[in-house]
């Protein structure tokens, strides 16, 4: 972190876009993982994103930016095969984020 | 009023009003945004009858309220203008959430500030509690004794705010009515000399630069707000000296001092008072009364309240002969010792390791009439306290009891 002499007067930002550096995926406590064998590219969780986090390439989805996700569950709640029970069948589970980072 | 220019230096008989109006003329602002609240309304209809007349290139913008005024004038600062306002008493308390965004975004915003009472009771005259009460919001807070005063702060009120060093905004402050509304000479300098002196702004990373995009006012989390925070205290320290250096400045120029003190007849005085504001002025009436009479007594007058000039009023202390001070103060603290003033006296002797019995004072509220019978009342609890004799905490002059 840079020290109160360093800061840029009155937490002016001079740099356009520059937005994207910040990860707010470090807020998050679910994490939405990514079946690419159930999707059916219908691009619904893409749409839905409020962080722009489906990584969409040829058309296709092909992954999560865990960078920028908040882990909010929309893009898993939306995804029409992630409907019922059956958890073999689903394009996108929440499950929680202990599950991933060793450090928690 | 008459609009015209001037040309030529003169002495006038101009109300407070009238010579903040002048002084926001000759300044000649991009943009003025004001709500009507007495005391102040008259400012902002000479004012107005300037743009009318085209006596001024400023974008008058009439707001909705105070609120609005303070963030029209933050909008207008952030976008590269020279912004300013005016306002009265419970007009600041509306602005009081933006004075935090203008000190926090360190745009170089003035207020023209007409000191009135705040509710309740209702009451439109005279007294610093509004000003006291946004004096933790990061501006910096010079206080007029006389029209000429203020009109002479005003000018250098946008200096201050613009240096780079600084950045912070001003509010200048007068007592409403008493002289915000009393005719009195007033010396008035030519426009070209004002312009001359304020100069030209130089904008830091203003909005309207569209070939460098920046963002105002963006969210800091606790992982750095605390930085910006200790920002604005240097930049209030900074005040400190580019107010005496912008005074020297204007001293040049005017040929009258302008410190952060002034402190009169306090050489060889045994007893003192500090004063703010228009009571400065009766009160050094009243010193030379008494100094007439052979009393040993003299007045320190608070020129600068934000940054307080600690140094400058404990070396004035320190040289005089006081065996006790006085300190006045047109606002309270409920609860507290006794007012604002007072404890920032206190401060500065208790740090320099020096103690004097202080008495605390508190007069004027509401406009209450402060006459030259309340401060021989005034120095008279000095004395007392200076022998020894006990005197309360607080006492109150002019008080029906």
């Amino acid at each position: 972190m840079k020290g109160w002499r360093d800061l840029e007067i009155g937490a002016l930002i001079t740099e356009p876009g520059n937005s994207a550096e910040y990860k707010t995926g470090e807020w998050r406590a679910w994490r939405p993982v990514f079946n690419r064998e159930n999707c059916i590219d219908c691009m619904i969780c893409w749409v839905f994103c409020p962080d722009s986090s489906i990584i969409v390439k040829d058309k296709k989805v092909v992954g999560i930016d865990y960078d920028h996700c908040k882990g909010c569950g929309i893009c898993a709640h939306e995804c029409p095969k992630s409907k019922g029970d059956d958890e073999s069948k689903k394009a996108l589970v929440m499950k929680p984020e202990y599950l991933f980072r060793e450090e928690d | 009023m008459a609009v015209t220019m001037i040309e030529e230096r003169k002495v006038v008989p101009y109300s407070g009003n009238m010579a903040a109006a002048e002084a926001l003329r000759q300044i000649n602002p991009d943009v003025v945004a004001a709500y009507p609240i007495t005391p102040q309304t008259e400012m902002m209809h000479f004012f107005a009858d300037f743009v009318a007349n085209g006596l001024v290139d400023t974008e008058f913008i009439t707001v909705e309220s105070e609120h609005s005024a303070l963030s029209a004038v933050v909008g207008a600062a952030a976008a590269g203008a020279r912004a300013m306002t005016a306002t009265a008493g419970p007009g600041l308390a509306l602005m009081w959430e933006i004075l935090g965004v203008a000190s926090g975004m360190r745009l170089p915003a003035v207020i023209a500030l007409v000191n009135r009472a705040l509710s309740s009771p209702i009451n439109i005259h005279g007294d610093h509690s509004d000003m006291m009460g946004a004096r933790d919001q990061g501006w910096i807070i010079l206080v007029s004794e006389n029209a000429e005063e203020e009109y002479d702060n005003l000018i250098q009120a946008v200096k201050i705010a613009e240096d780079e060093r600084v950045r912070l905004p001003v509010m200048v402050g007068m007592d409403g009515f008493i002289i915000s509304h009393s005719i009195e000479g007033v010396s008035l300098l030519k426009d070209e000399e004002v312009r001359e002196f304020v100069g030209k702004q130089r904008m830091f990373h203003p909005l309207l630069d569209v070939e460098h995009p920046t963002t105002h006012g963006a969210i800091a989390m606790s992982d750095s707000y605390m930085e910006f925070k200790r920002q604005q205290r240097e930049a209030m320290m900074n005040a400190y000296k580019v107010i005496r250096e912008v005074g020297e400045e204007f001293a040049a120029l005017r040929g009258k001092k302008y410190e952060h003190i002034e402190a009169y007849k306090t050489e060889d005085a045994e007893y003192i008072l500090i004063v703010m504001g228009s009571a400065a002025g009766t009160a050094k009436y009243v010193v030379d009364r008494m100094r007439e009479r052979g009393e040993k007594v003299g007045i320190i007058k608070i020129r600068t309240f934000r940054p307080f000039p600690y140094y400058d009023l404990a070396d004035a202390i320190v040289a005089s002969n006081a065996k006790a001070i006085g300190v006045m103060d047109r606002a309270e603290t409920f609860g507290g010792y006794s007012g604002p003033l007072f404890e920032e006296v206190c401060t500065a002797l208790y740090t320099r390791n020096k103690f004097y019995p202080i008495a605390g004072l508190i007069y004027g509220l509401g406009g209450r009439d402060c006459n030259i019978n309340h401060i021989e009342e005034a120095f008279d609890v000095v004395k007392k306290k200076a022998a020894g004799e006990e005197v309360p905490p607080v006492t109150y002059l002019n008080l029906q009891v």
